[in-house]
């Protein structure tokens, strides 16, 4: 099972996917046309801005007393039947859902799709217990099929067509039927086949939740194909692994959010299945509960003003629609189950800025503010990837760069003589007024582009010289 | 009214056309113009970086250059959105006081080129002729950041001969990023390739922004693909009229190369 254990840096991985004509192909056609219907969905509502300003104020809110709202959903859990348990961090997590599992004496799972399960690696965690999880959302089953990793928080297999779809099903799915086409609707109903009896036969289920009610132990799951539904009403023990940020006040603050998830996220008005439970009954659905709240990296990230807005993300991946880095080089360059920009705001904050991938990922991003425009809770992702920009330890060759230049661009007069030396080497670097090689790193920008070379005098130069009297 | 001009540091150093534009314009609108000489660079390059403290004397600089102006205009959306958008911040980490009285001072008469003609001069016909086929680039800081809205397209649809095409696709980035296209210059060629794929679709001879950041990129890609079309700051197209037409080629700012054919 491939693991983001060892990712190489941002522009490394970015620089093979970029390559990739079939990817690059995938990538334009899938971000283009749902970046399209969002903005025809989120049209649709007056109150778009109202509404975005009331999730990101009810976040805030919820995040500055996380520490009662917390408490509070563990005793409404509790009272409704529920078991809660709190890990700190991955490995802790895992654990307990690995004895839960060994508990319920079951050897395989089904899982909703859930981003804080891959952010842990429960999957992989689970199997070294002897535990098989069977993804039962049809893009993360063609990913699990295929070996492979998520490249999208919604859509996991955007980067793959339906061709090749179809030959992961003909080479992975025992069950799948012969002569299976590319075509969806066939595609669909072969899953749908295959999954449906790992459904009958599975006694634990395993989700995430995209909100956790505090004032009635409330969780919600929001999807689209009915496999969710599935996983948390057909197992008889549910375990649900949440992160402690997935937490919101009341019934009331949730009417917010899913006004505008769905928009955000598919372009729906509403998405077709929205599960929400509240701890177990007797007529009904598993007979045990269990909610696992996992702060891994979560607390932490609380603790920077800045970093902390983060935490507001309801993961609806309207960033990675429109973000002109990630339609170039899709999710897996980010080496995180949190791809786009705001995968390079929360990875290197839950992971810390140590790895090649970590230092990197508040680079991969230019800065152009579609991700921030888009975004329903109003993350400034922009501002947050300067601030860990800034975090990060940068090469004491780049330190040296930017502080001496630093005493150039300060200064008037310093930036004048190195006007003067440019305008004077001009006809030595671009002998046809562009610059078409420089030595690394600038290569990398006159690989492709060509450098515009020094004018004979600067501007500075020029009013000295033409209006030198005035000011 | 008092304005001073800051050039920015890109185009003091590489593109002086654009300046010498911006005062052109601005003289023939009746305005008088001054270049304080004591201006360097706004720090947007450093702070993007990670090298905030760097920035911190680059913002004192600013603020000291420019105490004495009711407006200070500005040939580049991007630069302008830094002292915007980030300098009250920076004033706050400084710790010093002073800058942060400053800054408070000066951001709010702190004006992008379009932004003062079409919204504080009020003015849209510059009294410009520029007989060429131009698209317009709305660049992300201007487009995102400083919410320049439509003042850029306005004033280019009062240049006479003018033929104002649509830039498909216009807002999404260009791939420039300021360091990002050298420490990540695959990627921003790849988002580079396909800006120029839709610039070269509306068959235009121009393609202008307010930015010569964003243009020294496209621009950039444009020549070495040899592909015959210009990249233009909006202001030499706001500066050029029937007699400079006769002299100027359509070429000057991105090839530094001033003067040229007729157009």
């Amino acid at each position: 099972m491939p693991t983001y254990v060892g990712m190489p840096s941002f522009p490394k991985a970015a620089r093979t996917a970029v390559a990739d004509s079939q990817l690059r192909h995938n990538l334009t056609h899938a971000t283009h046309t749902i970046r399209a219907k969002r903005a025809g969905a989120i049209a649709e509502l007056d109150d778009w801005e109202q509404l975005r300003q009331a999730a990101k104020v009810i976040k805030d809110h919820t995040l500055a007393n996380l520490d009662t709202y917390l408490l509070r959903l563990e005793e409404n859990v509790t009272k409704a039947g529920g078991h809660v348990h709190w890990a700190r961090d991955a490995a802790e997590a895992n654990a307990i859902v690995a004895t839960l599992v060994r508990q319920a004496k079951a050897d395989r799972v089904v899982k909703v799709k859930s981003m804080a399960t891959q952010e842990i690696g429960l999957n992989e965690a689970l199997a070294a217990n002897g535990i098989q999880a069977i993804e039962t959302d049809l893009a993360e089953l063609i990913v699990q099929l295929d070996h492979d990793l998520p490249s999208h928080i919604l859509v996991p297999a955007i980067h793959k067509n339906r061709a090749e779809i179809r030959d992961i099903f003909r080479r992975e799915m025992p069950d799948a039927p012969p002569g299976l086409t590319d075509d969806p609707a066939q595609l669909a109903a072969a899953a749908r086949t295959h999954l449906r009896q790992e459904f009958l036969k599975a006694t634990v289920g395993i989700s995430g939740a995209n909100f956790a009610i505090a004032d009635t132990g409330s969780l919600v799951v929001v999807e689209s194909e009915g496999n969710g539904r599935m996983c948390v009403t057909l197992p008889e023990t549910l375990i649900s692994v949440v992160g402690i940020e997935k937490i919101l006040p009341s019934w009331r603050d949730l009417e917010v959010f899913l006004a505008l998830l769905p928009r955000s996220s598919t372009a729906e008005r509403m998405n077709p299945y929205t599960s929400i439970w509240t701890g177990v009954s007797d007529q009904d659905g598993p007979k045990a509960f269990h909610l696992v709240l996992v702060d891994n990296g979560r607390t932490a990230s609380l603790a920077d003003r800045t970093g902390r807005q983060a935490l507001r993300c309801i993961r609806c991946s309207a960033c990675l629609n429109v973000c002109p880095v990630y339609e170039r080089t899709g999710g897996h360059a980010y080496g995180s189950p949190y791809p786009g920009p705001i995968g390079a705001i929360i990875s290197p904050q839950l992971r810390g800025l140590e790895s090649a991938a970590d230092r990197s990922l508040p680079f991969a991003s230019t800065l152009c503010g579609a991700c921030y425009e888009v975004c329903p809770v109003a993350i400034n992702i922009p501002e947050a990837l300067v601030h860990l920009r800034a975090k990060v330890k940068h090469t004491m060759t780049e330190r040296t760069v930017f502080h001496l230049s630093g005493l150039v661009l300060q200064s008037p007069r310093k930036l004048a003589a190195a006007q003067r030396f440019a305008s004077a080497s001009r006809k030595i670097v671009a002998r046809s007024g562009r610059i078409r090689r420089l030595p690394p790193p600038m290569s990398g920008w006159t690989d492709t582009r060509d450098a515009p070379a020094p004018p004979p005098e600067s501007f500075r130069a020029w009013w000295a010289r033409t209006r030198g009297g005035k000011r | 009214m008092r304005i001073g001009l800051f050039v920015t540091c890109l185009t003091d150093t590489l593109f002086p056309e654009t300046g010498k534009a911006v005062v052109t314009v601005l003289e023939r609108l009746g305005h008088q113009v001054e270049f304080p000489a004591g201006q360097a660079c706004c720090g947007q390059m450093h702070f993007n970086t990670g090298y905030r403290r760097d920035a911190i004397p680059m913002a004192r600089t600013f603020t000291q250059a420019f105490a004495d102006y009711e407006a200070i205009v500005t040939p580049s959306a991007s630069c302008a959105s830094m002292v915007h958008e980030y300098y009250p911040a920076l004033a706050a980490e400084s710790g010093d006081e002073r800058l942060g009285k400053a800054v408070a001072d000066i951001v709010p008469r702190t004006y992008e080129f379009s932004v003062f003609l079409a919204n504080v001069l009020h003015t849209t016909d510059v009294g410009a002729y520029f007989p060429h086929k131009v698209t317009y680039h709305p660049s992300c800081h201007s487009l995102r950041m400083l919410k320049v809205g439509d003042a850029p397209y306005r004033l280019l649809r009062d240049v006479r001969g003018l033929d104002l095409t649509e830039l498909p696709d216009a807002d999404s980035c260009c791939g420039f990023g300021g360091t990002f296209a050298i420490k990540n210059a695959e990627t921003s060629a790849a988002i580079c390739a396909d800006k120029v794929t839709a610039i070269r679709q509306t068959q235009a001879e121009v393609v202008c922004a307010a930015d010569n950041s964003c243009l020294m990129h496209i621009g950039g890609a444009l020549t070495r693909q040899r592909s015959g079309v210009a990249a233009m700051h909006l202001a030499e197209i706001l500066a050029s009229t029937e007699s400079t037409q006769s002299t100027q080629s359509t070429q000057s700012t991105q090839s530094t190369q001033s003067t040229g054919g007729a157009a």
